[in-house]
């Protein structure tokens, strides 16, 4: 059987803000003449340039060089050639790194709406992420209302890095919001670069960086759960996007250890945390960090001790794989219909299958 | 089963403990605010002694950054590793249903009954008007 056959859902795809100009519909007045007087006519992340090979499959840019901005490119490549039932699209873009916390309220606004707009309206089969100006929790949680009555959308968007730990209360607004709408937060690979992207100080080089996001996750995972995020909504699930795999059982052994040891620290963790990473945390599939052999998936989720975990991803436009090798060839039928299917439908609730 | 005279109460205080040995087996002897409790002196972990280890309450929390502490003197933290064990059961709070500390019953009698009784004082020379510490080994 090929994984095709199952029409996944594809639950990480990148669609793409060209330029501000797009928003300008979707600004109010004021915030409108404020983007156009100051020349804000780009915020693309420092994590992924427009033109860095990484952002686009050669075979999947198109001639205007800005890869997840076309939407009929995008049907083409996610649902016809890689055959996608419902892809999630998010957009990762500058405002959800600005210090402008109000201005950066407007933008996510924008993009919101854009994106329905654009993006939803004329797609049926796409879904998308809140972006929001989690700055601000106010402003994050305001925007989780206006957006949460459009069941399209299925998740609240978050980096992996920027002003400070995850699992902190000034978060917990976007997290109880997020909770009684259904909501999963996903923590996107990536930084707003308020800190360096390693314990250790600035990497000099993109390798050092690339490898870093993995230890971002594996602290802000910490942070969720050593603060009490997750025990206090226990409801949430937290979805990391572009994080990598084989790195959680390590994590999560880790983890484990030093709890028993130092419990006294958090009672409120009243359980391994592996534990509560089993129950509510999730992590999409590509880019996939082990050989693309069946046996070795297989083993790490062994050792994740659950097939629940995994969600389906192509990570579209992002150049990760090649061809359409999404996923390691030989999964045994159950473990590949639960990758690509069911572990999504369990995590959203919010989506309904359309196979 | 058979049972083993090992400390007068007053050898062992409150809050402290006494290791002693029968049949071969380093046992450690509680004093939990009166009763005692006897558990092999060895953390079913990685073997360290639990009789070196600190003697703490139980702290639980409903709520994140509330810190409600209940039991003070009834916890066992293993000097190595810092496991909790429950010093009345001997059952491990960090992984209640795979990891215990072997027990023994353990109980308080006069001296004056423990020499009619048949009980094994080998281990421990019994006067008749004293309270002992008797353990079923």
């Amino acid at each position: 059987m090929s994984w095709r056959d199952v029409k996944p859902i594809d639950c990480d795809i990148h669609v793409v803000v060209p330029h501000t100009g797009v928003l300008l519909p979707y600004l109010d007045d004021y915030w409108r003449d404020y983007v156009t007087v100051r020349g804000v006519r780009n915020l693309d992340m420092t994590s992924y340039p427009p033109t860095a090979p990484l952002t686009s499959r050669p075979d999947w840019r198109p001639a205007t060089g800005h890869a997840g901005t076309d939407l009929a490119l995008l049907r083409r490549h996610v649902f016809d050639e890689l055959g996608a039932q419902i892809a999630i699209c998010n957009v990762v873009w500058g405002a959800q790194a600005l210090h402008h916390h109000h201005l950066a309220a407007a933008l996510c606004r924008a993009v919101n709406a854009w994106v329905a707009a654009e993006w939803l309206d004329r797609e049926p089969r796409l879904r998308a992420s809140i972006v929001v100006p989690w700055q601000n929790a106010a402003h994050a949680v305001e925007e989780i209302e206006r957006c949460a009555p459009d069941r399209r959308f299925v998740q609240v968007l978050l980096l992996a890095m920027a002003d400070q730990p995850l699992g902190r209360e000034h978060y917990w607004p976007i997290y109880e919001a997020a909770a009684r709408h259904g909501l999963p937060i996903a923590i996107h690979a990536g930084s707003a670069y308020r800190h360096a992207t390693t314990s250790l100080g600035w990497p000099s080089t993109l390798l050092e960086d690339y490898v870093a996001q993995a230890s971002g996750f594996q602290n802000q995972l910490m942070s969720l759960i050593c603060e009490g995020a997750l025990s206090k909504f226990p409801d949430l699930k937290v979805v990391l996007v572009e994080s990598g795999v084989t790195w959680l059982p390590a994590f999560m052994w880790r983890a484990n250890k030093i709890w028993r040891a130092m419990r006294m620290e958090t009672p409120w963790v009243d359980r391994p945390p592996a534990a509560i990473v089993r129950d509510q945390v999730r992590l999409t599939l590509q880019p996939f960090d082990a050989p693309p052999d069946a046996a070795v998936v297989e083993r790490v989720i062994e050792q994740i001790d659950s097939d629940r975990t995994i969600l389906f991803a192509t990570d579209y436009p992002h150049w990760q794989f090649d061809e359409d090798e999404v996923i390691p060839a030989g999964l045994s039928a159950d473990l590949a219909r639960r990758v690509l299917v069911d572990n999504a439908l369990a995590t959203y609730p919010r989506l309904e299958s359309l196979s | 089963m058979a049972r083993y005279v090992v400390a007068t109460t007053g050898d062992i205080p409150v809050g402290t403990n006494k290791v002693v040995t029968v049949r071969g087996r380093e046992i450690a002897v509680f004093n939990v605010k009166g009763a005692f409790y006897a558990f092999l002196n060895k953390c079913p972990h990685e073997g360290a002694r639990l009789c070196h280890g600190a003697v703490v309450g139980l702290v639980r929390s409903d709520e994140p950054g509330t810190f409600e502490y209940t039991r003070q003197g009834e916890i066992l933290r293993c000097p190595w590793h810092g496991w909790e064990f429950d010093i009345r059961t001997g059952q491990s709070w960090v992984d209640p249903e795979n990891t215990w500390v072997k027990n023994y019953p353990a109980s308080i009698e006069r001296g004056g009954k423990l020499v009619e009784g048949p009980y094994k004082a080998e281990v421990f020379p019994v006067s008749v008007e004293e309270d002992y510490v008797v353990l079923e080994v």
